[in-house]
């Protein structure tokens, strides 16, 4: 069953710098149960993506495409009915949660609030379920009287995780959720989130740059680029066998621990991410990458289908698309 | 010879093209502009009052006007209650209340800067007093201090000055302070100490110009403080007797009985006066402050 | 961020004492969860573990440190008090004898009585002493003592400045935190226009157009005063009377000051803006406007509570102005009438009670900085 499907999504910010394209005809599906990665560099618009699923952009940025909740299009919701699918069709765990998490208020308050907001029910009632939701991501009750800054980062991104799951949505965004937390946390908070998803047969949207985090834990991955996904399919196969030359190099800047090829390989990516205001001709990455044949600065690439390989893999390379290799050397 | 005459032009060149683009970011603000063009107008105003109405005006035995009469032909703004001109004393009175509004606002810009970009640069003992002193100068209730001082001070001008000064220093010595512990920091700064600038050295050539715009934008708000402090003080009767500034006229309103009498002519020319110039002033000072502060211009 | 104390850039409050107050209320979890402690940024549960007792010995140094400086504060304002008054402004006896002639003897007497045939020091003393029991000595016009005159007239002074400050600090806040979360729109460009216009108007000018206005020409309020000689004595009438001649002065007080508060949570707001906090509310469904009233204004006050104390000096300005303008019988009114009398011994007293005035509201926001920002109990 397909909770969320973005329809060619276009978002296009309008700022001093004129109209800049953040993300570009972005198609996706997630389905209840399973785990969707995002990957890409900073401001290649996975970020934007998310807060476009719960209409949280700025006023600056313009929509355009289907974003559709449950088959409900969230674009075209009136305030209020957007207002009620906020956090219960879907939540976001955000990023950085030092400040994603009101200073002043205790965490308790903070967790109860959307139960208050769309439910019929009592104070007392929501804080002992924000209790239960707490004790659910290993926090002891007491810290419902904690603030903010009482807290370490991974208990703050957990309750993030508690937060999320208050109104029991069907979906949720994680974003860059275990970005800023050293790997043992990391571990723990992945365990968490991976847990709830078998548990409670919700869909996640896991964004991330970090490859490792993804191809453990989603079941499909999607790499983005420029405001566009540039390969689709299976996450351990997108990032032990790339088919598109950026994921390949994505790939690349993450050493494979205890192999020690990969030590030798070059690794990381030249040059910088695109000026999103001033794209290239042709194929955005082509600037960047060591494959690139003569079309690429011609016209641009259409995620297809790869051939040749038993799963389905897609790319949005001329070089993939014709079965030979993108990986350079 | 040569290598200082370049650096100086250097130098000049790379402040007119910073003072370029300030001006170009302050005349991108509605409010500033229009606070300017009513600061200039009450200049011009104000220098050319003697030009306009004849000194001789303000005298209270050649007055030729009834007692309070309504504006007419004659006098456009009424007269007082010796039978001058409002008008006249209006624009006379704009002379007196700004040059006490800019005096008081360079000196205590003066002492202002000079406690806080040494104190902030020397540090240690005298930095951490000086400190002190000017954070207890900033929680005295200033008008009670000043009427304190110039009741035992007496009345003049110069009283005037210097006590509207002595309580407006203090917060031109935090914010310089806070800027020159920033500049501090610097790196070229620090080259300069290790090339063995001396103190003196490193306050006026790399501290204080860095200081200073921030300093230009304090002042503008700092005189319509000392303008509406100097009408409050010749308003209570304790301006210098023998000049006429806005707050004196209000005084003299007060005491002869204007406002019982209903001669709104009388309060609304200086009062008026005393808002547009401050409110001019301050338009002026939050642009200014918009331009060194990309802060508050929504750049966030 | 907000800052955490009032006075920025001040190498003296800053995290010396940081290492105080993590209650043990921190610890079991942290046990619980061993791994978190090892976390990027974890700021408190880092710290070596708290003994019992440390919340309180972080509160006890911090009041102490504030109260110390008050206190410093304070014997500062005596000793410019008796400097401005017995130094610089020469020999009271000149001006209590203006008007007549005194023989050396009559004079000798005087100055015996008023003790300033003493020693400077023992006059210094005197007067610290006499300051500090309450003893302030007597009033040259009224021939009472000083004490007794400021008892009978704070009421009148708290009553007026006291409604003012309140309508100006609410209207200011309310409509500041408005303005500020639509900050660019008519509304926003309108209050910021009004409040800058009254701010920029005298208080005794806005006062006399007042009384002008409203009591001369509508006749709706009494023109000055605190209440009439005919009233009934009863409480209501009275009351009523007295609230009646409230009205203009509280109107003038708070007109001109409620946009410097407009302003200060104008800005606190604008401040917030950004804030991913107000993202995740935004995200949990909440309407805008109670995004606004519980995260945007919460935080916003953070930093401008203690302003309000801060510019207890302003109070004390404007209530002396108003009460001048409105013959309003508090002490600002007694401050300006003892001015031209001269009154030098209530000169100094006011100007003593004012000064300190000020300092414990300093004080006062700074103790109260602690009980309301919970990251202040952390960095001290």
């Amino acid at each position: 069953m397909t909770l969320l499907e973005f329809r060619d999504l276009w978002v296009t910010y309008t700022g001093s710098r004129g109209r800049i394209p953040a993300v570009r005809g972005v198609d996706l599906s997630v389905g209840a149960g399973r785990i969707v990665g995002i990957a890409g560099e900073s401001g290649c618009g996975k970020s934007t993506l998310a807060m476009a699923v719960l209409r949280l952009l700025p006023k600056s940025a313009e929509v355009s495409g289907e974003i559709l909740l449950d088959g409900e299009d969230l674009l075209r919701m009136g305030w209020g009915r957007l207002r009620a699918v906020r956090w219960t069709g879907a939540s976001i765990v955000f990023q950085g949660a030092m400040h994603s998490l009101n200073a002043v208020q205790r965490i308790g308050r903070q967790v109860a609030e959307p139960i208050l907001v769309h439910e019929r029910t009592t104070p007392a009632k929501a804080a002992a379920r924000a209790e239960a939701l707490l004790e659910r991501v290993g926090l002891p009750s007491s810290r419902m009287r904690s603030y903010p800054h009482e807290l370490s980062g991974g208990q703050r991104q957990r309750v993030m995780i508690a937060m999320a799951l208050a109104c029991d949505p069907e979906l949720i965004i994680a974003d860059e959720a275990t970005t800023a937390l050293d790997v043992m946390v990391q571990a723990q908070v992945l365990q968490l989130m991976t847990g709830l998803v078998k548990e409670r047969g919700v869909g996640l949207v896991m964004i991330s740059h970090d490859l490792s985090v993804l191809s453990a834990v989603c079941d499909t991955a999607v790499v983005m680029y420029a405001g566009r996904i540039v390969e689709r399919g299976p996450a351990r196969e997108v990032f032990a066998d790339a088919r598109h030359p950026y994921s390949a190099a994505l790939g690349a800047a993450f050493p494979v621990i205890g192999d020690p090829a990969s030590r030798g390989r070059p690794g990381g990516l030249a040059g910088d991410p695109p000026d999103p205001a001033r794209l290239p001709e042709g194929c955005s990455f082509r600037p960047r990458c060591a494959v690139a044949v003569e079309r690429c600065g011609e016209e641009s690439p259409e995620l297809l289908r790869v051939p040749g390989i038993g799963t389905v893999r897609s790319s949005a390379c001329f070089v993939a698309q014709e079965g030979e290799s993108v990986v350079f050397g | 010879m040569t290598s200082t005459v370049t650096s100086r032009s250097l130098r000049w060149a790379r402040r007119r093209q910073s003072f370029a683009r300030s001006w170009a970011a302050y005349r991108s603000q509605r409010a500033g502009m229009v606070g300017l063009v009513l600061l200039g107008a009450v200049v011009v105003l104000a220098l050319a009052a003697p030009v306009l109405v004849d000194q001789s005006q303000l005298s209270v035995t050649q007055a030729t006007g009834g007692r309070m009469a309504p504006p007419s032909a004659e006098f456009p703004l009424g007269t007082d209650e010796t039978g001058r001109s409002i008008l006249a004393l209006t624009l006379w009175g704009s002379r007196l209340s700004l040059l006490i509004g800019l005096t008081a606002t360079v000196v205590a810009i003066l002492i202002g800067t000079t406690v806080g970009v040494t104190s902030g640069h020397v540090g240690g003992w005298y930095g951490w007093i000086a400190l002190r002193i000017s954070d207890w100068f900033m929680v005295l209730p200033s008008l009670v201090v000043a009427i304190a001082l110039l009741a035992v001070l007496g009345r003049s001008m110069g009283t005037t000055v210097a006590v509207i000064a002595l309580v407006s220093w203090p917060g031109t010595t935090r914010l310089v302070r806070a800027q020159t512990l920033t500049v501090q920091a610097r790196p070229y700064l620090e080259r300069a100490r290790a090339l063995g600038a001396g103190h003196w050295h490193q306050m006026t050539r790399h501290v204080l110009p860095n200081v200073l715009p921030l300093v230009l934008a304090s002042a503008t708000l700092l005189v319509p403080s000392a303008i509406l402090m100097e009408s409050s003080l010749a308003w209570l009767g304790l301006g210098d007797p023998g000049v006429v500034s806005w707050g004196s006229i209000l005084n003299r309103a007060s005491s002869s009985g204007a406002v019982s009498a209903h001669a709104w002519w009388y309060l609304l020319p200086p009062g008026l006066a005393i808002l547009v110039v401050v409110l001019a002033f301050m338009m002026c000072g939050r642009a200014l402050e918009a331009v060194f502060n990309p802060r508050l211009r929504g750049e966030r | 961020m907000t800052e955490s104390t009032p006075s920025e850039g001040d190498p003296a409050e800053g995290p010396e004492d940081a290492t105080t107050a993590n209650g043990p209320a921190t610890r079991p979890s942290d046990l619980a969860t061993p791994a978190d402690g090892a976390s990027t940024e974890a700021p408190s549960a880092r710290r070596p573990a708290g003994r019992r007792g440390r919340v309180s010995s972080g509160f006890g140094r911090y009041v102490a440190k504030h109260v110390g400086g008050a206190a410093v504060s304070l014997l500062l304002v005596l000793f410019s008090s008796f400097f401005i008054f017995r130094l610089i402004a020469g020999d009271p006896i000149d001006q209590l004898t203006r008007e007549r002639p005194v023989s050396p003897e009559e004079r000798a007497a005087m100055r015996a009585e008023l003790g300033l045939d003493e020693p400077m020091w023992r006059q210094f003393w005197d007067y610290i002493t006499g300051t500090l029991t309450m003893d302030l000595g007597d009033s040259f016009q009224y021939r009472r003592p000083i004490f007794d005159l400021i008892v009978e007239r704070l009421p009148a002074t708290l009553l007026l400045s006291g409604t003012g400050m309140v309508l100006a600090v609410l209207l200011g806040f309310w409509i500041g935190a408005r303005t500020g979360w639509r900050q660019g729109s008519r509304f926003d460009r309108g209050h910021v226009a009004t409040g800058l216009v009254l701010y920029s108007a005298p208080t005794f000018w806005l006062g006399m157009i007042v009384i002008l206005v409203f009591a001369r020409y509508l006749g709706l309020f009494p023109v000055n005063g605190m209440r009439s000689p005919s009233t009934p004595p009863d409480f209501w009438s009275q009351a009523v009377d007295i609230g009646h001649h409230l009205v203009l002065p509280v109107l003038t007080y708070t007109a001109v000051v409620y946009a410097g508060y407009l302003m200060i949570m104008r800005s606190s707001i604008l401040d917030e803006l950004g804030g991913d906090y107000l993202t995740t509310a935004r995200a949990k469904g909440l309407r805008d406007d109670e995004v606004r009233r519980r995260h945007a204004v919460p935080n916003a006050l953070l930093p401008t509570v203690t302003l309000v104390f801060l510019a207890l000096g302003s109070v004390v300005n404007g209530s002396i102005i108003t009460e001048t303008v409105f013959s309003w019988p508090g002490l600002g009114r007694l401050f300006v009438q003892s001015i031209f009398y001269p009154d030098r011994p209530v000169l100094q007293a006011l100007f003593v009670l004012f000064s300190s005035s000020t300092i414990l509201a300093v004080l006062c926001a700074e103790i109260l900085y602690w009980f309301i920002d919970p990251r202040m109990r952390r960095s001290g």
